[in-house]
């Protein structure tokens, strides 16, 4: 059985760093903080390697099947007597390989930014973040209730906020962590209400029980969850479209996507682990937490899954093809990438060899965390030598750079989908169910492929050949980064290039059954040219310092204009925040309260003012006047009498 | 445990402060009184839970009743439940922590202290009376002080302010007062007890015409629109522990009047007016937030944001169940803690920058690490992080408020859930303005917060950890109460 204390463990020793350097760092831990959380992490990832091994090799199948242990469970907050948040550690495939990707990643990242936040004033407050987000999102993979999840993934949320703001000097870097917030509270809000929804018909929050009572066919709470409908929508579709909402910001899917390039103000490094490794996929691990609901019970939201991943995936490669900032190409690719892995769970289905999206995208998930840290962090050490993210300040670094340019290659072909390397067979496996149920997503797909090819390589180019890069003074002196910064970049390296060779059915798939994958020779050769093809274009326009890719861009100029602009998804989104709800809601409401329910309260009160200033000539204390008003009243009041009394 | 001792320390504590020869003495008469406050209402925490585990299952207990006024059957008559508990924890954090902000008072220091522990004393005697004509008397107890502590160490228009909050108020407790005596000589049998008329079925007609009038009454001290144009310029202008009282304190006066009077005696006529509350406190809710993302002084955006905030009190009493009313109840803690340390950063901000305009600020991270620190924890707290008091609160009104399956309550909770993410935009807003951004040269060489203000905000901030971290404790303090009050409401509509 798992040993619980080491589970605990995992997500509680970077939440210690995270406590012990917030408070104390700046004043006890100035240097060493950065030591100390990468320990206290590497302790995590210890633990986490062995529970996923001990989940997969010992304790984790009954009867040939994965099954979902709850080997922890506490009484957190109780709502009803039937609603509870349970605060609680499920270990099942995806969250067995969830903890290794995420402590992985996070070892790698606060081992590089020993070296690349070097000499920052506040390292440990860094440090202190790294700790918090690796606590939330490993409590993210961990939750066993669908509350739990919530609450860990409005904290991921948080810890992505803080350090897209560490420059919080930088207007620009305060600017995109408010909008990183702010878009994904607003698709938040989508989640929150499907909690609502899903445990209101399921009676429970806990997933396990939740799966368990939506997806059997005869149980009376499925049936009156697809009964009743709302807007001729079933209740049940509502809560798994609003969930997938959730899911869909915090992945950065169209058309919620806008946060993920801007938020690459934050530190590379923490771009690498939150922006393209863990947190950006926490969208696809929640659809794939539910996936049973969506697939059994309700496949035609799972339509809508495919088709928003399929789109978003396209629409991110052609992007990236335009894009000049090379963090920005690289956010552009992770949403891209994402939208692959959602589409992959999008055209799966339940059970067996139907079920091979769902094993696909988790593959895939599993391979893009290697690769994609890896672009990231690559880029990082570009960034650190050229001190600029634009490519046109880039160009022949392969001289000055070779373990990351040898690295950085590695990753470029594993993205592509180049055989051997671990990209190639996720996609491959993507691929193949897509094609199988899907055909027009099996062929947007592919095209993407072909543009992720072309767009990777075109970066590749542009920072390590091409022309000579123009080095202002003092960069060419400091090489590579040291020991801190490579090691990572090895390590990330290997599995990229070797990570595709696990068979990974054997461990995840949609059922828990071993899901044998097999590999199909002919239908790969159509993606592999694409990717072949697409890498060609880009060594013929890139390799070689040239003026073909401007004209290119002059032919294509609506299209190039509209892409490089990003689609003016931004504009419009501003104007409908600035222009709509500023001016036309918060601006009324303001002025309503100010002069109009005020402006009665205040009239109110000047009205009793004007009025006992009008009788207060009653009180003159002049005696004839009290007289007379005394007789008057005597003779109203014996009037009233004589009249009204009979 | 004696509940006298609630009204007794703050009454000795305020006249040894007036005792006392200089303003040193003054200070730490204060903090220790409110120190013994803060422990007295904890042992009374303790004492109630241990009484509960040893079988206790009466609505109140620690009671005492003592005749007063035998002729018209007022009695000196008080009591606790969980939510009374609650409250009293909630007051005496706000009371130490107001206290320990305004040690730099120098005007009228006297004067100042004495008003803030007579306010305190108020509070409690309102939280534990078990009779309405007392209840009456420490809500006028707990009105008066908030006029003087404006009036006097104010700033702005502060005349201005402390009239039109005193009179509103005063308005809130006429009503309050009408109210009361309707039931008096409507249907209670002429008692003001409490647990006595709680067993009385008043007549329904006599609930139609008193409910009302009690839930406005009282609703005006806890910003039911379009009763809440006092809280801005009421906070604007109040001193930073006036401000602090006023929105700890005061303004849960009235939910807990609304819940533990109007709704608790009248459950009949609270069935029927549920849907009017729902749409007030949905429109309060949602217009406070929106309102409040056009202000730009740090006071006027916190006060705005209260009215949003209490808007899910209200929201949560008038959804009538019981996992709703449990969240009013801790929205009404988590709020009167989260607002008085928001008050309490913002005073600390103004009396160095001596601005509260946001757009003048930047930066402030820079030169003061905690006070911005603390800054953006409330500002967190406030948009609902997990992990803080708001999140459960405000969750606990969610799910409470879905309990009801049809479409005018499911609108209204949606509603009140987007509100989430407009109260992201102006906390951001807010709290990026003032904390981060490049630095202005003015405010370079400004100070953190001295030992005074630090304890304040830490005092605060365990409370507000104590729910958002383990909020089972509140959680289960709060529920028999709730469901005491929950059992009276018919089911249907007759």
């Amino acid at each position: 059985m798992p040993n619980t204390f080491y589970i605990l463990l995992i997500p509680l020793l970077p939440f210690a760093a995270f406590v012990m350097l917030g408070l104390f760092g700046r004043k006890f831990f100035k240097n060493t903080s950065g030591v100390i959380a990468t320990v206290l992490l590497l302790t995590s990832f210890v633990l986490a390697v062995t529970t996923a091994y001990g989940y997969f090799f010992e304790y984790g199948k009954l009867d040939g099947v994965y099954q979902k242990l709850v080997p922890v469970q506490y009484h957190w907050l109780e709502f009803s007597k039937t609603l509870s948040i349970d605060m609680g550690v499920i270990l099942d495939p995806i969250s067995a390989m969830m903890l290794v990707v995420v402590t992985l990643v996070s070892l790698m990242v606060h081992l590089y930014s020993l070296g690349y936040m070097k000499g920052e004033e506040r390292f440990p407050t860094y440090y202190a973040y790294l700790g918090l987000f690796t606590f939330s999102m490993l409590g993210l993979v961990l939750s066993s209730n669908i509350f739990q999840m919530y609450i860990f993934w409005e904290l991921v949320g948080v810890s992505s906020f803080l350090l897209i703001g560490y420059y919080y000097e930088k207007p620009s870097a305060v600017a995109a962590c408010k909008k990183a917030f702010i878009v994904t509270r607003f698709a938040d809000l989508g989640f929150l209400i499907g909690i609502l929804v899903l445990s209101y018909y399921s009676g429970t929050l806990d997933f396990k029980s939740m799966i368990a009572t939506l997806t059997s066919p005869g149980s009376s709470e499925l049936k009156t969850a697809i009964t009743a409908s709302f807007l001729g929508m079933s209740a049940l579709s509502w809560g798994l479209i609003l969930v997938f909402i959730g899911g869909a910001g915090k992945s950065a899917m169209f058309p919620l996507h806008i946060w993920l390039p801007d938020a690459m103000e934050g530190p590379t490094p923490v771009s690498a682990l939150i922006h393209a490794a863990t947190m950006v996929v926490a969208g696809v691990f929640l659809v794939a937490r539910l996936f049973p609901i969506f697939a059994i019970s309700d496949p035609q939201s799972l339509k809508i899954v495919s088709f928003v991943g399929a789109f978003s995936a396209l629409f991110a490669a052609v992007i990236a093809c335009t894009q000049t900032d090379i963090k920005r190409v690289l956010a552009y690719s992770t949403m891209s990438q994402i939208g692959y892995m959602m589409f992959a769970l999008g055209v799966s289905q339940y059970g067996g060899e139907n079920g091979v999206g769902y094993t696909a995208s988790m593959f895939h998930l599993f391979t893009h965390a290697m690769f994609k840290a890896l672009l990231f962090l690559g880029a990082g050490s570009v960034i650190h030598f050229v001190h600029s993210n634009e490519i046109k300040d880039m160009g022949s670094l392969r001289k000055y750079l070779p373990v990351t340019h040898l690295t950085f290659l590695i990753a470029c072909l594993a993205i592509a989908g180049v055989p051997p390397f671990a990209g190639f067979f996720s996609k491959e496996e993507i691929l193949l169910a897509a094609s199988q149920h899907s055909p027009a997503v099996y062929y947007v797909a592919l095209l993407t492929s072909g543009l992720t090819a072309f767009y990777m390589f075109r970066l590749y180019f542009s920072i390590f050949w091409n022309k000579e890069a123009h080095l202002h003074g003092d960069h060419a002196h400091h090489g590579e980064g040291g020991f801190t910064m490579m090691t990572p970049l090895v390590i990330l390296a290997i599995g990229a290039a070797a990570a595709g060779f696990i068979p990974f059915g054997h461990f995840v798939s949609s059922d828990g059954k071993p899901l044998e994958s097999e590999f199909h020779l002919a239908f790969s050769i159509a993606p592999v040219l694409l990717g072949l093809a697409g890498i060609g274009i880009a060594t013929w326009l890139y390799m070689k310092p040239n003026n073909k890719p401007d004209n290119i861009a002059a032919s294509l100029k609506g299209l190039y204009n509209a892409a490089y602009h990003k689609f003016y998804i931004d504009e419009i989104y501003l104007f409908v925040t600035k222009k709509i709800i500023f001016n036309l809601i918060g601006k009324p409401a303001a002025w309503f309260d100010k002069n109009i329910v005020n402006g009665l309260i205040n009239a109110a009160g000047n009205g009793t003012t004007l009025l006992s200033e009008k009788i207060k000539g009653l009180q003159s204390g002049k005696v004839q006047q009290y007289g007379l008003y005394f007789l008057a009243s005597v003779i109203g009041l014996a009037l009233l009498f004589i009249y009204l009394w009979k | 445990m004696n509940l006298l001792l609630l009204l007794l320390v703050p009454l000795v504590t305020a006249l040894a402060a007036l005792a006392m020869p200089n303003k040193q003495a003054i200070r730490w008469t204060a903090f220790l009184g409110s120190a013994a406050q803060l422990v007295l209402a904890i042992a009374l925490y303790f004492s109630y839970q241990s009484a509960r585990l040893s079988g206790n299952t009466a609505a109140f207990i620690f009671e005492k009743k003592l005749d007063w006024f035998p002729s018209w059957n007022i009695s000196l008559h008080f009591g606790v439940d969980g939510i009374a508990v609650a409250m009293i924890i909630l007051t005496a954090l706000v009371v130490i922590a107001g206290v320990l902000v305004s040690w730099n008072v120098e005007k009228m220091t006297k004067e100042f202290y004495f008003l803030l522990l007579l306010l305190s004393l108020g509070a409690y005697g309102f939280f534990i009376s078990l009779d309405l004509f007392i209840l009456f008397f420490f809500l006028e107890i707990a009105v008066i002080p908030k006029y003087l502590l404006i009036g006097v160490w104010g700033s702005g228009k502060k005349e201005y302010a402390a009239n039109k909050l005193a009179l509103m108020l005063m308005g809130g407790s006429a009503l309050v007062l009408i109210g009361l005596l309707g039931m008096y000589y409507g249907g209670t049998g002429k008692t003001f007890d409490l647990l006595q008329i709680a067993n009385i079925k008043i007549h329904i007609d006599t609930q139609m015409i008193c409910f009302p009038l009690l839930f406005v009454g009282f609703g005006v001290f806890t910003a039911l629109f379009p009763f809440h144009t006092w809280v801005p310029d009421g906070h604007s202008s109040a001193p930073t522990a006036g401000s602090m009282f006023l929105a700890g304190i005061s303004m849960k006066l009235g939910g807990y009047g609304c819940l533990r009077v109007a709704t608790f005696l009248m459950p009949d006529a609270a069935k029927q007016y549920a849907p009017y509350i729902i749409v007030l406190s949905s429109i309060a809710i949602l217009y406070g937030a929106f309102a409040t993302m056009m202000q730009k002084d740090l006071k006027y955006i916190n006060a705005y944001s209260s009215v949003s905030h209490c808007g899910f009190v209200l929201l949560g009493i008038g959804m009538l169940t019981q996992t709703a009313i449990t969240g009013a109840v801790m929205q009404m803690v988590s709020h009167g803690l989260m607002t008085a340390l928001f008050f309490a950063v913002i005073g600390m901000v103004y009396e160095r920058t001596h601005t509260r305009e946001v757009n003048e600020m930047g930066g402030l991270l820079k030169v003061m690490p905690f006070i911005s620190t603390m800054l953006f924890i409330v500002g967190l707290c406030s948009l609902g992080l997990p992990g803080l008091s708001g999140f459960v609160a405000e969750m606990t009104v969610f799910v409470g408020s879905w309990e009801n399956a049809d479409v005018f309550h499911r609108a209204a909770t949606i509603a009140a859930c987007m509100s989430i993410v407009v109260t992201a935009v102006y906390i951001l807003r807010a709290v990026t303005k003032t904390a981060m951004g490049p630095l202005k040269e003015t405010y370079a060489s400004l100070p953190d917060a001295g030992w005074n203000e630090k304890l304040a905000a830490v005092i605060l901030l365990a409370g507000i950890l104590a729910i958002g971290l383990l909020p089972g404790w509140l959680n289960h303090l709060i529920q028999p109460g709730a469901e005491t009050i929950i059992q009276k409401i018919p089911t249907i509509i007759r």
